[in-house]
């Protein structure tokens, strides 16, 4: 208590101003694109400048600075410019204090920025006293996000650029659309799945042969019908999922999983469903969802972002499929006529696209541990933070 | 004692980063007391910057005031007219070639900030240009000093027999020579000299190392007796004045030093001594100027400026009792400037910390120096014993 007292009464008991070359402390706020600063500027600067000891007897009175209050806020705002992306931010005093400081008293001078646009980067241009005096600094701090970075300012180095942190909501949102995109990508059943669905897309089938369809049309329809139905259903299984309501063994849902590949797969060997195969793909698109939803639930959403990473994850599947398809469908499609489209891909590949969806059906329905080793061992046990460098570069 | 300094730390962080401002009740409240501007010097100063303020392309006006404002710095101890002088000379500073007038300013502000070389090399342009201008010769003598650089030192003064009175000329050889084993006779030399030249001549350099020298060879009597002519001139600075509180603290007379500057410790070199004294006499007014020392040392760390090495360590080493960041702090500083009190720190510090090879190069280096100091004889002594 007594070291309280004694402290409490040294800081009263500050000198009337010490020796100390000139600082201003800039304070900047960013919270939620929000831009709010503080300013402490030393009373003998300002004085230096402005001449603010009206009855002239070397010291300065809160009467006398209050009298000066626009003059202040004028010239030192004028000496601040806040840009964000080329733009520049209108300043607005919102409250003129004082405080002390360890050489002496300091204008607050508190103020709001208003930028034209949501800032990325925001530039803060300096211009204080550097004409009075090149030895004067600029001392900038910028809270964002509990946060700090320091800088200083000189006539060297007037002007500062902070990189601003995005709000988290934005972040989350793009971080799960990466996961969505990475997710599809290395998540090798919904690529084959996909695959066998779309094969017979530049084809039909005419008794026991298939033949080349006539119209980029028609195939192009093919190819939307089964993939708007197909993420259409895994986008409901897997906000139902995320949600919470509704829960099924992951065993189960990784084992349908794998039988929806192997059925299509079989299908285009020893066709069965033919027509409106777009109803295939709702109804094992459902189980997909699933799948990814498990994916979501290890990446960890949190109740806040909840939505905007379900939504964020549901359109990075969606363009990571988009960009599959891209690729697929112009080799199919200018490949159909040909034998080895018919004979090779189609035929061929679904053999073999079923081979390894029978393996996948017994290791995850018997739980025989076979793919650990393999590629969905990362899928599902990889952390965020792993894949994140990989969109990074 | 370990605890209590903790605790002190946190809690003056803390107030320095909750500091609230607030909006002052009372229009009459005072805030800040400005500098006095009431002397006839400060009367000269603000006509000259007046004019500058409406001629501010004419350069003998600009020289005028910068050099009122430098003399101001020295008196005042207050880094902020440096700036201001800087300032004054705005328009040909960054010159690729500056007017030799404003070469010297630039030259003792790089001084001042511890840019010695840069200085040197200022100073250097001058000579070329007037080989005959003897504040150049000075200036370099100053700062050769300084860095250690005697013989060169030397050659510089030498210039100044012919080009400058003769108690500068005594004074820039007694300054050199007297940290190379010839204390005594530079001492002697400087006296008589002092004692002849008349009262027009500037005697404050001349008298503060006529009281150095006598403190270094501890001739007690003649270092008060000189400190106090020195003291006595209207043009008396705060370095005469640091250098007497050393003197006081040294002889066992901390009460004289806190009633010579309880008053006027605005300079981070007063309040050293001042928290030094009041620490000696266990004074309760110790703690709070410690809580203003660190609130300074932070200010100046915000800054990034190395500046203040030398006082840094001893507050290290003499208040804060941590030898080891003091030896760091003052073998840093060695680097820059070799002065007697920079050799002192480096040797008490390494003593303190046990640091047996900083102390065996300081104590090499001061050996073939051959620095005469009572002080650093003693702690050389004391060290020996280690």
């Amino acid at each position: 208590m007594w070291n309280w007292l004694t402290l409490l009464i040294a800081l009263l008991a500050l000198p009337a101003y010490a020796h100390k070359p000139s600082d201003s402390y800039l304070t900047i706020n960013i919270t939620n694109d929000v831009i709010t600063g503080q300013w402490d500027i030393a009373l003998r600067d300002l004085d230096y400048a402005l001449g603010l000891d009206d009855n002239a007897d070397n010291q300065i009175t809160w009467g006398e600075l209050k009298h000066h209050q626009a003059t202040v806020v004028a010239y030192s705002l004028a000496r601040l410019a806040l840009n964000t992306d080329a733009n520049l931010c209108t300043t607005q005093l919102s409250d003129y204090l004082v405080d002390q400081h360890s050489d002496g008293y300091y204008a607050v001078l508190r103020f709001s920025a208003m930028c034209p646009i949501k800032p990325e980067q925001l530039t803060v241009d300096y211009r204080l006293f550097f004409d009075l005096d090149p030895t004067h600094r600029g001392l900038l701090n910028v809270n964002q996000d509990s946060e700090q970075q320091t800088a200083i300012f000189s006539p060297e180095q007037p002007r500062q650029q902070i990189l601003l942190n995005e709000s988290n909501a934005w972040l989350s949102f793009k971080q799960f659309v990466e996961e969505g995109v990475w997710h599809i990508w290395i998540g090798y059943d919904h690529i084959l799945f996909l695959i066998s669905l779309l094969l017979p897309s530049v084809v039909f089938r005419n008794g026991r042969q298939w033949l080349p369809v006539i119209a980029v049309k028609s195939a192009f329809l093919e190819v939307a019908k089964v993939v708007t139905a197909f993420t259409l259903a895994h986008s409901i299984t897997l906000s139902l999922a995320a949600l919470g309501w509704l829960d099924l063994p992951s065993r189960w849902v990784e084992s349908a999983i794998a039988a929806s590949v192997l059925l299509a797969a079989l299908n285009n060997i020893s066709p069965y469903v033919t027509q409106k195969l777009w109803l295939a793909a709702f109804a094992f698109g459902l189980i997909h969802g699933l799948g990814f939803a498990s994916v979501l639930n290890d990446l960890g959403v949190n109740g806040k972002y909840l939505l905007v990473n379900l939504v964020g994850f549901n359109v990075g599947v969606e363009l990571g499929q988009f960009v599959i398809v891209a690729i697929f469908f112009p080799f199919a499609y200018l490949a159909r006529h040909s034998w080895y489209y018919q004979r090779l891909t189609l035929n061929f590949g679904s053999l073999i696209i079923a081979v390894i969806a029978s393996f996948w059906l017994l290791d995850r329905s018997m739980a025989l541990g076979w793919s650990e080793s393999l590629a969905r061992f990362n899928a599902f046990s990889g952390s965020v933070s792993e894949y994140l460098p990989f969109f990074n570069t | 004692m370990f605890k209590q300094l903790l605790f002190y730390i946190l809690i003056s962080h803390c107030l320095l980063s909750f500091a609230t401002p607030y909006r002052p009740s009372s229009d009459a409240e005072i805030l800040q007391h400005l500098p006095s501007v009431n002397t006839v010097y400060d009367q000269e100063l603000r006509y000259w910057q007046r004019q500058l303020n409406t001629d501010t392309g004419n350069l003998t006006v600009a020289v005028k005031a910068a050099n009122l404002l430098i003399d101001k710095v020295k008196i005042d101890g207050d880094p902020r007219y440096y700036g201001y002088a800087q300032a004054a000379v705005k328009s040909w500073w960054q010159q690729a070639e500056p007017p030799v007038d404003v070469l010297l300013l630039k030259a003792a502000i790089k001084q001042h900030n511890h840019d010695f070389q840069g200085a040197l090399t200022d100073l250097q342009t001058v000579l070329n240009q007037r080989p005959d201008n003897a504040q150049a010769w000075l200036s370099q003598a100053v700062i050769q000093t300084v860095i250690g650089n005697y013989d060169a030192a030397m050659q510089s003064c030498q210039r100044l027999k012919r080009l400058s009175t003769a108690l500068i000329y005594a004074s820039c050889m007694a300054n050199t020579v007297g940290l190379q084993g010839k204390a005594e006779s530079a001492f002697l030399l400087l006296q008589e000299t002092e004692a002849n030249a008349s009262q027009e001549q500037d005697h404050l350099w001349a008298l503060t190392l006529l009281a150095e020298l006598a403190t270094r060879l501890g001739k007690n009597n003649d270092a008060e007796r000189y400190f106090k002519q020195a003291l006595a001139l209207p043009e008396a600075d705060v370095y005469a004045l640091s250098a007497y509180c050393d003197f006081l603290l040294d002889t066992g007379k901390p009460k004289q030093v806190v009633e010579l500057i309880k008053d006027n410790y605005r300079s981070d070199a007063l309040l050293l001594r001042l928290t030094l004294a009041e620490q000696t006499l266990g004074s309760t007014a110790a703690a709070q100027h410690l809580d203003e020392l660190k609130l300074r040392m932070a200010a100046y760390r915000l800054r990034q400026e190395t500046l203040h090495q030398r006082e840094e360590a001893r507050v290290y080493l003499e208040l804060f009792k941590q030898p080891e960041q003091a030896l760091k702090l003052a073998l840093a500083n060695w680097q820059v400037q070799k002065e007697p009190w920079d050799a002192r720190l480096v040797l008490a510090a390494a003593v303190a910390a046990h640091d047996i090879t900083a102390l065996n190069s300081i104590v090499t280096w001061l050996k073939q120096a051959q620095l005469q100091d009572v002080q650093i004889n003693a702690l050389v002594t004391a060290a020996m014993q280690l």
